[in-house]
């Protein structure tokens, strides 16, 4: 469930990154006031940890396919939301840079939607209400569960969002959604019984070890949080909010153009005058990339255009010397490097 | 991607980035900068741009051969994680279309072009990024975040992390083979089973890191780590960034592929 940088724009990017760097700020500000150190390594350890048992595959029943753990709930009951976003952000980030699992533009998103989602969303507003104190380890249980299953979902969902909000993929939103939220539930259920089997596991053969860890779903540790977080959301919501209606503006909906081909009609022939055409005069006005719009995107343009019969883009370099020419570059690129190479006799590093 | 052989690339990257080449001697910082503007620059071009990206090429071509990292090893990695990303763009075709250019008699519909720019995208951005680890290595690339603002607690966390990693790994390798060695089948564990596995190496792990943080106290450590090694930004990598940055910017707005091309092939579309 990694985003890639090839479908995201710089856009969406830059919005997760905002959030999430805002995020890895405040947890490393409250750690830093923690006085009990022992956080320190228990974090990277346990971070590791996290690494290390993603790489197993285990065999999800019935279906005969693989997943693979997350690891996030499990990470966010045993170390407090905190500790536990920062080690999944780093295990992500680590992850990223090693298996270029995503890329470096989407390591915001990846680390908001497999560290944020389940640390700052589902731990505060329901594995802790659910589970309640930790008297009762049969309530703990089915929160642990749910909350597995909860991050999944979530973490899927903000895949697809992202996704469509980019608008570089055209697979419609409601395509996208029964392909993604079916699957990670599959995947969220097995991962919500590991949780929990981990848990019970510790708890039988340790007992002490789930009380002893540093935060470890203390309840007094983090007052108020919940409200906090709903302010945090509520702020993170206008910005994401803010750019992905901005991009929905500049954008056209591909489920819209899905739907209009589908009943036939053709592109909404939108009036010059009007809400829309002063819109349009707007986006034009402000927009900072004004080559980057690709033809659809001046709605009332694009369907003249479209009726004259299929348009061309010259400024998105598809036209056939564009081709060519990239082609040649290409080829260019490929001979500086090849030539540069036989000359430099910088020691080569091992190969695999 | 198997367990073994993840480990085994986690190792050669490791190794790749302890090399001496002129492009390893460059600061961190100045690495980090130019591939993040490369990636931006890449992901802000047209979603049908084909031709425009092909230039860019021209940044890991040259890094390639510049740092002596083997081309097939990044090809190879590049190709192991592109599923997802084919796996998505391979709508791009159906929903779309369009036909937005013609070769001669055949159209190309906009979902084709997309598509081959998702892909486009894909080599370039993930190919950055190996070259950028394979070149730097992650101990340094988290020095230039801390230099650059990470907070420090963060980037502890990715060096401690990354301190740990390659025991716990190997650590998981082998209670993975032990589980193996002694089932009937052989394969993959079920959940029931993993989980254990998991509640073992997780209790591990724990014990590990209060071992670790006693030897820490004994050595008087306060709750801050302190780096070892400074970082020096030299006229080679302003030299190098700067130099960068603006060719991605060239690239990004000129359109060098589009002016070749109609010198070639005598400026018409």
């Amino acid at each position: 469930m990694h985003m890639a940088d090839a479908l995201l724009s710089p856009e969406v990017g830059g919005a997760m990154w905002m959030a999430t760097g805002a995020t890895i700020a405040i947890a490393s500000r409250k750690l830093k006031r923690d006085t009990d150190h022992s956080h320190v390594p228990l974090m990277g350890v346990v971070g590791a940890f996290v690494f290390a048992a993603q790489m197993v595959n285990f065999t999800i029943p019935g279906t005969g396919s693989s997943g693979h753990f997350a690891g996030g709930m499990l990470l966010a009951i045993l170390l407090g939301p905190h500790a536990a976003f920062l080690s999944m952000a780093s295990v992500l980030v680590v992850q990223g840079l090693f298996f270029a699992d995503g890329g470096l533009l989407a390591m915001g998103a990846n680390i908001f939607n497999m560290g944020f989602l389940p640390c700052y969303v589902v731990y505060p507003l329901l594995y802790r209400p659910l589970a309640g104190g930790r008297a009762d380890p049969g309530r703990r249980r089915v929160a642990a569960w749910l909350g597995a299953v909860a991050a999944l979902q979530l973490g899927a969902l903000g895949v697809v969002l992202e996704t469509r909000a980019s608008g570089i993929a055209e697979l419609p939103l409601f395509a996208f959604l029964a392909a993604m939220q079916p699957i990670h539930l599959a995947i969220g259920i097995v991962e919500g019984l590991i949780t929990v089997a981990v848990i019970e596991f510790v708890a039988r053969a340790e007992p002490g070890m789930l009380t002893a860890l540093p935060p470890a779903a203390v309840p007094s540790s983090v007052p108020g949080f919940p409200k906090r977080a709903l302010a945090g959301l509520a702020i993170l919501a206008i910005v994401v909010g803010g750019f992905f209606s901005w991009l929905a503006s500049a954008h056209p909906d591909g489920l819209e153009w899905s739907i209009a081909r589908l009943t036939g009609e053709a592109e909404l022939a939108q009036p010059q005058d009007g809400p829309h055409g002063l819109a349009a005069r707007i986006q034009e006005a402000v927009a900072f990339l004004p080559d980057y719009a690709f033809p659809a995107s001046g709605t009332a343009e694009s369907a003249a255009d479209k009726e004259a019969g299929g348009w061309i883009t010259p400024d998105a370099g598809t036209t056939v010397s564009g081709l060519v020419g990239g082609g040649l570059t290409l080829l260019i690129a490929g001979f500086a490097g090849w030539a540069l190479r036989r000359r430099s006799s910088s020691p080569a590093s091992p190969t695999t | 991607m198997s367990g073994s052989h993840a480990a085994f690339d986690l190792g050669t990257l490791d190794r790749l980035s302890q090399g001496t080449s002129p492009i390893h001697r460059l600061d961190p910082r100045a690495k980090l900068l130019a591939t993040l503007a490369f990636v931006v620059a890449v992901v802000s071009l047209d979603k049908y741009a084909v031709a425009d990206l092909l230039p860019f090429f021209l940044f890991p071509a040259l890094i390639l051969a510049r740092s002596g990292v083997s081309f097939r090893f990044v090809a190879r990695k590049v190709a192991l994680v592109a599923p997802f990303a084919i796996l998505v763009g391979v709508f791009n075709p159906l929903f779309d279309q369009t036909v937005v250019l013609r070769v001669g008699e055949v159209g190309v519909t906009g979902g084709w072009l997309s598509f081959a720019s998702i892909l486009l995208r894909f080599a370039l951005t993930v190919g950055a990024l190996l070259l950028l680890v394979a070149t730097t290595g992650v101990p340094a690339l988290g020095r230039a975040a801390e230099r650059l603002g990470t907070p420090s607690v963060f980037v502890m966390q990715i060096l401690g992390l990354y301190r740990y990693l390659f025991l716990l790994v190997g650590e998981s390798q082998r209670t993975l083979r032990a589980y193996r060695l002694r089932s009937a089948d052989g394969g993959r564990p079920a959940w029931r089973i993993f989980a254990q596995i998991l509640g073992q190496l997780l209790l591990r792990a724990v014990a590990r890191a209060r071992r670790v943080h006693e030897a820490m106290l004994c050595r008087g450590f306060d709750g801050e780590l302190r780096l070892i090694g400074t970082l020096r930004f030299t006229g080679r990598d302003w030299a190098f960034l700067t130099l960068w940055t603006s060719a991605f910017v060239a690239l990004r707005f000129l359109h060098p592929a589009e002016m070749l091309g109609a010198l070639v092939t005598g400026g018409g579309q």
